[in-house]
C-alpha cells in the first residue's frame, strides 16, 4: 500500500493565544493528497472538498449550468430518486453541502463516526453517479428562476450585477453565475451532464478533513469518494483586468436607502506587497479595530450602519472593493467622505499607532479562527488552493509582523487611487457630483 | 426502510456526549454559567440582560436596541469605543444583539484575557456615560440600520405587518428595532432610564464558555461583577398578554419590489416553559413533519413533488420565547399558480396530515437527526453559550436546558397530533399574501 504521512505539529502563535493544530499530509492509496487534523473528542468528521474551476467553466450560452448542476447533486443518484436520497441521508443524520463559486465548486460533509461508511457511500453515489432526472432539473430550475427574478428587485444584487458587468464585460466574472432566465430555460439534461464532467475533476480536487478519523481511514474515504471522476478538465478562462474607470454609475431604484458598491483594481495574493495591502485594508475599512472609514462615516457622522472594504483576489483578477448604504439624501456627503479619506491615506499614509493596532488585532485574531472542525477543514482547503504549505499557519503572523510603516505607506501610494474609484449607486441618490457620472442606468 | 430503523437503533446505543456545565449565583443575584471546552485556548464571555424590546415603555419602541448601541460609547473609566478597541487589540472580536426578550453583549478572545473582558463589561454595567452628541449621531445610525434591514427589504416590511396583526395586545407585535416614528424621538433620558433600571447584576446572566476552569471563573466573577450592588427596585417582569384569538385575520401586502409572491401563515403557539417543555418539543417535530425538508415533509412532497404547486415551502417554530410564540408556514407558488391556489393547497396538505397516521419512519428520522445535532453542537461552543444565555433569559433553568434533548427524544406521534389539533386552528390563524401588485394576487 502506497501511503505517506507527513505529520507536522504546528503551533499557531499569536500575541495572546496559541492554538495547536497538527496537520498531517495524507496521500491516499490511489495517490490523492489531503490534509488531516485528528480530533477524537467529538465523534464526527468534517470533510471539505474543493474542485478548482467553478462556474467560470460555464460554456458560451450556458450561463448557470454549473450552479444548477451543483444544486442537482442531492436530487437523485444511483438507483435513488431525490426523495429516496434525502430519506437515506436523514436516517444517517449526515449533512452534505454542494456549493458553486466563480473559481471552484465545493462539497462539504459532516458525518457521525458510528455510520461513517454508509454516509461516505451515500455521498460517493451523489458525486460519481448523479441522475439529473428531467423532473428534478425542472424543479430546481424553478427555484433558480425565482432567485433570478428576485435579484432584479434587490438593491444589493442590482449593485453587484451592474458593477461586475461594467468591470468584466464578457468574461465569466461579468455575469452572475446563476444565469439568466433565458439561459436557464434553455439548459438541457446534456448540458447538465457536461457541466458535471467539467467541474468535478479529480485532478483539480483539494481535500481536507478534521475530526474523529485517522490517516489510513481518511485515505480510504477519499479514494472511495473521488475515484472514478475524470482526471482532467477543460481549459479555464484567462486573466482579465478590472475594467471600470473612476466615476459613478447610478441605477435608479425606488427605495429610501441607496446601496453603494465601490472599488478599483487590487493586488495579487502572491505579490510581495500583499501583506502590506492586507494590513492597510484592515486600517482603512476592515473589521477589528475601528477602521478609518467606519470612524469617519458612521461614528462621526451617523451616515450609515456600516461601511467595509475588502481585498478580493479571484483566480483571474483582483479588486479592492467597498460597500456602504445610506439614505438617498446623504449619498453625496458619504461619497465625499470616502474619497477624501481614500486620498488622504494614499498621500499622507497611516500612523505607526494605526499600524500597530492592526497588527496586534490580526495576529491575535488568527488563532481564534481555528475554533471548530468545520472551520479548520475550510481553512486547510483554502491554504491548499492558494498553494500554501502547512507551515503557513505558523509563519502567517510573521508576515503580518514584518510589515513596516514604510511598506504600508508605499503600498498605499501604489494601490489606493481615488481617481480610479468607481461608485455604483442603486437608489435615488442626491448630491452626487455630476462630473462623476459616467453612466445612468435604468432598472 | 429496514436500514433506517437499523441506523436509529445504532445511534440510540451510542454513548451520550456530556457537556461540562457548571452553574452558580453571585450574592448580588447574578447568575453564572460556565461551559468547558478545552480544545482551543479561546473563551466566549457573554452578559445577558433579561430585558428586550418587549419590555420597553409605551411610545419608546427601539430603545432596548438603541441602548445596546450606546453601550459601546464611553464610561467613566473608558473613552468612547475603547472597549471594542481593547478587545481588538487583544485579537478578539466583540458584538451585541437585542431580541424581544433579552439584550446580550459578548467578546470572543484568547482565554487568558478573560479578566480584562470582565473588568470592562462590569464597568459598562454601571458606569455608562452618554452625551447628547452620542444620542443624535447614534440615532441616525439606528435609523440607517432600520433602512438597511427593513425599509430596503419588502419581506421584512411584510413580516412587521404580520407580527402586528398576530399580536393585538403583546409587545411582540412591535418590531425589535422599533417603529420609525418612535425611533426618531428616542432621547438620552429614554435610554438612561432603561439602563438604570435593567442593567443590574440581579437582572443578568453571565455565560463563560471555552478553555476555562469553573472555580477560577467563579473567583473572577465575584471580583468583577460581585462588587456591583443589586438593583433593589428591579420591577417584576409583567407584560400585557394576548387575549384568546377568536377570528382569523388576513392581510394583503403589496410592494413593487416583491418578485416572488408568497403566502405566509402564523398561529399563536405555546413556548418552552420551565418544567413544561413537552408541547414545545412536539411542535419542533410538527414543524419538521409539515415543512422541514422540501424532499420529505408534507408540504414539500405534496406541493413540490406530487404536484408543481410551489417553488418553496417551509414550516418553522422556535420555542425559545418568554411568552406565547408562533408556528409559521409559508408557500411560494410555482409559475402560473395563484396565491389562492397556493393557500388552498397548503390548507389541503394540513388537513390530510391531520387525517392520516404519521409515518413512524419519519418520526424516527427526525428523532435521529435531533440526537445527532447534539453531537454536532459540541463543535460550536458559542452556540452552546447562546443556548444557555437565551434560555436563562426567558425563565428556563440550566436543568430545563439539559432536559430538553431527552424531552425531544420522548415525543410520540400522538403528542404531535394532539399539539397540531390545538395549534393549527383556522380561527386562530393569521394569513398574509405578499405580492408586487393586486392583479397578480387574483
Amino acid at each position: 500500500m502506497k501511503r505517506l504521512i507527513l505529520a507536522t505539529v504546528l503551533s499557531v502563535l499569536g500575541v495572546t493565544a496559541r492554538a495547536e493544530v497538527q496537520i498531517q499530509q495524507v496521500t491516499s492509496p490511489a495517490g490523492i493528497n489531503a490534509w488531516l487534523v485528528e480530533e477524537h473528542e467529538i465523534p464526527f468528521v468534517a470533510l471539505e472538498i474543493y474542485f478548482k474551476g467553478g462556474t467560470s467553466l460555464d460554456e458560451p450560452g450556458k450561463r448557470g449550468a454549473t450552479n444548477l448542476m451543483m444544486g442537482l447533486l442531492e436530487e437523485g443518484s444511483g438507483e435513488m430518486t431525490a426523495q429516496d436520497f434525502q430519506r437515506e441521508r436523514e436516517s444517517l443524520a449526515a449533512s452534505y453541502g454542494f456549493d458553486a463559486y466563480d473559481d471552484g465548486v465545493s462539497v462539504s460533509a459532516k458525518f457521525l463516526t458510528e455510520n461513517r461508511d454508509d454516509a461516505v457511500a451515500l455521498l460517493r453515489q451523489a458525486l460519481v453517479a448523479p441522475r439529473f432526472d428531467q423532473d428534478a432539473i425542472d424543479r430546481v430550475k424553478g427555484q433558480v428562476l425565482a432567485g433570478i427574478a428576485s435579484r432584479k428587485t434587490d438593491p444589493n444584487r442590482i449593485a453587484g450585477d451592474s458593477f461586475y458587468s461594467e468591470a468584466y464585460g464578457d468574461h465569466p466574472y461579468g455575469t452572475d453565475d446563476s444565469g439568466t432566465e433565458e439561459t436557464i430555460r434553455a439548459l438541457t439534461q446534456d448540458d447538465i451532464f457536461k457541466a458535471y464532467r467539467n467541474a468535478l475533476v479529480e485532478g483539480r480536487a483539494y481535500v481536507s478533513a478534521v475530526g474523529d478519523i485517522n490517516a489510513e481511514e481518511l485515505g480510504q474515504v477519499i479514494d472511495n469518494l473521488l475515484s472514478g471522476l475524470p482526471e482532467d478538465g477543460p481549459a479555464v478562462p484567462g486573466a482579465v483586468d478590472f475594467g471600470l474607470t473612476g466615476g459613478a454609475t447610478i441605477v435608479d431604484f425606488a427605495t429610501p436607502q441607496s446601496v453603494i458598491l465601490f472599488g478599483h483594481a487590487g493586488i495579487e495574493r502572491d505579490d510581495p506587497d500583499f501583506f502590506a495591502a492586507y494590513v492597510l485594508n484592515t486600517i482603512l475599512g476592515g473589521d477589528g479595530p475601528q477602521s478609518i472609514l467606519m470612524n469617519e462615516v458612521r461614528e462621526k457622522r451617523g451616515l450609515t450602519y456600516g461601511i467595509y472594504t475588502y481585498l478580493v483576489d479571484k483566480d483571474y483578477s483582483n479588486m479592492w472593493l467597498g460597500s456602504v448604504a445610506t439614505a438617498n439624501e446623504k449619498v453625496g456627503e458619504t461619497i465625499d467622505v470616502i474619497l477624501d479619506n481614500w486620498a488622504r491615506v494614499a498621500t499622507v499614509g497611516v500612523s505607526q499607532e494605526e499600524l500597530d493596532n492592526a497588527k496586534t488585532y490580526l495576529t491575535g485574531a488568527y488563532p481564534l479562527r481555528f475554533d471548530g472542525n468545520e472551520e479548520i477543514a475550510g481553512i486547510m482547503v483554502g491554504m491548499q488552493v492558494q498553494g500554501l504549505p502547512p507551515e503557513y499557519v505558523v509563519e502567517r503572523n510573521d508576515y503580518i509582523e514584518a510589515v513596516t510603516l514604510e511598506d504600508i505607506n508605499r503600498v498605499a501610494q501604489r494601490l489606493l487611487n481615488p481617481d480610479a474609484l468607481h461608485f455604483t449607486i442603486v437608489g435615488q441618490p442626491e448630491g452626487v457630483d455630476e462630473a462623476m457620472l459616467t453612466d445612468v442606468g435604468e432598472e | 426502510m429496514l436500514r433506517s430503523l437499523a441506523f436509529s437503533a445504532a445511534l440510540a446505543a451510542s454513548p451520550a456526549v456530556a457537556q461540562d456545565v457548571s452553574t452558580f449565583q453571585l450574592d448580588n443575584g447574578m447568575d453564572v454559567v460556565v461551559i468547558e471546552d478545552h480544545r482551543a485556548p479561546v473563551v466566549v464571555h457573554m452578559v445577558w440582560y433579561r430585558r428586550g424590546s418587549a419590555d420597553e415603555p409605551v411610545g419608546e419602541s427601539g430603545v432596548a436596541h438603541f441602548l445596546e448601541h450606546l453601550l459601546f460609547k464611553g464610561t467613566e473609566n473608558m473613552a468612547p469605543g475603547e472597549l471594542s478597541e481593547t478587545v481588538a487589540a487583544n485579537g478578539g472580536s466583540d458584538n451585541a444583539f437585542t431580541s424581544y426578550d433579552y439584550t446580550a453583549y459578548f467578546q470572543r478572545v484568547a482565554a487568558d484575557r478573560l479578566p480584562l473582558m470582565m473588568q470592562m463589561e462590569a464597568d459598562r454595567m454601571v458606569n455608562l456615560k452618554l452625551s447628547e452628541g452620542d444620542i443624535a449621531t447614534e440615532r441616525d445610525v439606528i435609523l440607517e440600520e432600520r433602512n438597511m434591514r427593513t425599509e430596503n427589504n419588502p419581506s421584512a416590511l411584510a413580516r412587521e405587518q404580520m407580527m402586528a396583526a398576530q399580536y393585538l395586545n403583546h409587545r411582540y407585535g412591535v418590531p425589535v428595532i422599533g417603529w420609525k416614528h418612535e425611533m426618531e424621538t428616542l432621547s438620552l433620558e429614554d435610554a438612561t432610564s432603561f439602563y438604570d433600571l435593567y442593567y443590574s447584576p440581579n437582572n443578568a446572566t453571565l455565560v463563560v464558555a471555552g478553555d476555562v476552569d469553573p472555580t477560577e471563573v467563579g473567583k473572577l466573577a465575584q471580583e468583577y461583577y460581585g462588587a456591583i450592588p443589586r438593583q433593589e427596585n428591579l420591577p417584576e417582569r409583567i407584560r400585557s398578554q394576548e387575549p384568546p384569538q377568536t377570528a382569523a385575520r388576513r392581510l394583503t401586502f403589496y410592494d413593487p419590489r416583491v418578485s416572488q409572491p408568497y403566502v405566509a401563515r402564523s398561529y399563536l403557539a405555546p413556548e418552552r416553559d420551565s418544567g413544561a417543555q413537552e408541547k414545545a418539543a412536539a411542535l419542533v417535530y410538527l414543524a419538521e413533519l409539515l415543512g422541514g425538508s422540501p424532499f420529505t415533509s408534507v408540504l414539500g412532497m405534496k406541493l413540490q413533488f406530487d404536484t408543481n404547486t410551489a417553488v418553496f415551502t417551509n414550516a418553522s417554530y422556535s420555542g425559545t420565547s418568554l411568552d406565547d410564540t408562533t408556528f409559521n408556514l409559508s408557500v411560494a407558488p410555482a409559475e402560473g399558480v395563484t396565491l389562492q391556489e397556493a393557500e388552498d393547497a397548503m390548507d389541503d396538505a394540513i388537513q390530510s396530515f391531520m387525517d392520516t397516521e404519521i409515518d413512524p419512519d419519519r418520526m424516527e428520522a427526525i428523532r435521529t437527526q435531533l440526537r445527532a445535532s447534539e453531537v454536532y453542537a459540541l463543535d460550536d461552543v458559542q452556540g452552546l453559550a447562546n443556548r444557555y444565555g437565551a434560555a436563562l433569559s426567558i425563565g428556563l433553568t440550566v436543568d430545563d436546558v439539559q432536559q430538553w434533548p431527552a424531552i425531544l427524544e420522548a415525543v410520540t406521534a400522538e403528542d404531535v397530533k394532539a399539539i397540531a389539533a390545538e395549534v393549527l386552528d383556522p380561527r386562530r390563524s393569521v394569513t398574509m399574501w405578499v405580492s408586487a401588485e393586486e392583479e397578480s394576487a387574483e
